[in-house]
């Protein structure tokens, strides 16, 4: 006579517990990294967090080494990111060094200008290439480019006065007026 | 100079070691990592650099800090969690699963004392009857 007798050994239930418990973590973390990267730019309507801006020698603003987006309140701001690299960017340096020139006297609309991946020396020559006067620094850390969660260069993002986000360009300007259209829509 | 580029990793080309990347901005990093090297700067302050500059992400080892250390210590751990896995079940699968209860020879370890009493009065019963 025989029988089958059952194996009753076994991984105890609190070891299976805490492995299922880790995988689903795991699988949680490697979702919201995926959503994040599939997020694409901060969208229009989002409060924009403060952040320090350090600024290349000859493109400081009123002879500040480095600015706060908070700095700018009441101000209009334009921020645009770019790289010696960037032939697009190339394409649109004129009409924003126009549209800065056009606002700057003002003093309504400030425009920044963040260098993305670049090295300073051919940032600078890109800056002087293409006669760029108004503030311009690098993104240190690539931190400013990751806050805005940027796809590539150029982009563009229009923040209003109440530190807002409501317009973002994403490659090149077209034109002068293009810009100052945008602009525009929060001028009074 | 490309024993440091094969370190870094530009983020524009996320999946291309700088040595090899064909981009204007690739080509820019190798050319100031030339530079750098020119000015006596050693592997360990250029790499610095670049992490200052560009952030952590462009080095090809992430630094041994916060979430970071999840990449180093996960892998080992599954393997090794996945070989006690396979070894237990392997031996349970070579395991003699069947016991003969009539001769009462063979009993496998996981007869309980209480299976051993009912076989035990079972072969009483049968020798009455015999």
């Amino acid at each position: 006579m025989t029988e089958t007798i059952p194996q009753k050994r076994g991984v105890p239930l609190w070891v299976q517990i805490i492995i299922w418990l880790f995988i689903v973590g795991l699988l949680a973390l490697v979702g919201v990294i995926l959503s994040k990267r599939q997020q694409g730019t901060v969208q229009p309507g989002a409060a924009i967090p403060d952040f320090t801006l350090p600024l290349f020698s000859g493109y400081e603003y009123e002879g500040r080494s480095e600015v706060k987006l908070s700095d700018f309140q009441g101000k209009l701001v334009v921020l645009n990111f770019w790289a010696s690299w960037c032939k697009p960017c190339e394409q649109e340096a004129a009409e924003l060094e126009a549209a800065w020139k056009f606002y700057e006297p003002g003093g309504e609309v400030i425009f920044l200008g963040i260098d993305y991946v670049d090295t300073e020396p051919e940032g600078r020559a890109y800056l002087k290439k293409f006669g760029i006067t108004y503030s311009n620094g690098p993104d240190m850390g690539t931190k400013i480019s990751q806050m805005f969660r940027i796809r590539g260069v150029p982009e563009t993002y229009f923040i209003d006065q109440y530190g807002v986000l409501y317009y973002v360009k994403v490659g090149p300007f077209l034109s002068v007026d293009e810009i100052k259209s945008i602009i525009a829509q929060k001028l009074p | 100079m490309n024993a440091i580029a094969k370190q870094l990793y530009c983020p524009v080309c996320e999946s291309t070691p700088l040595d090899v990347c064909p981009t204007e901005a690739c080509r820019q990093w190798r050319e100031l990592i030339r530079t750098q090297l020119s000015q006596g700067m050693s592997e360990t302050e250029i790499k610095q650099y670049f992490v200052d500059n560009y952030g952590a992400r462009v080095l090809a080892e992430p630094p041994r800090t916060g979430l970071n250390w999840l990449v180093y210590i996960l892998p080992p751990v599954i393997i090794l969690a996945g070989a006690f896995f396979l070894f237990r079940s392997f031996r349970e699968w070579t395991k003699p699963k069947v016991a003969s209860a009539g001769s009462g020879a063979e009993r496998t370890e996981a007869s309980s004392p209480d299976k051993d009493d009912y076989v035990t009065r079972l072969e009483e019963e049968l020798k009455k009857r015999k």
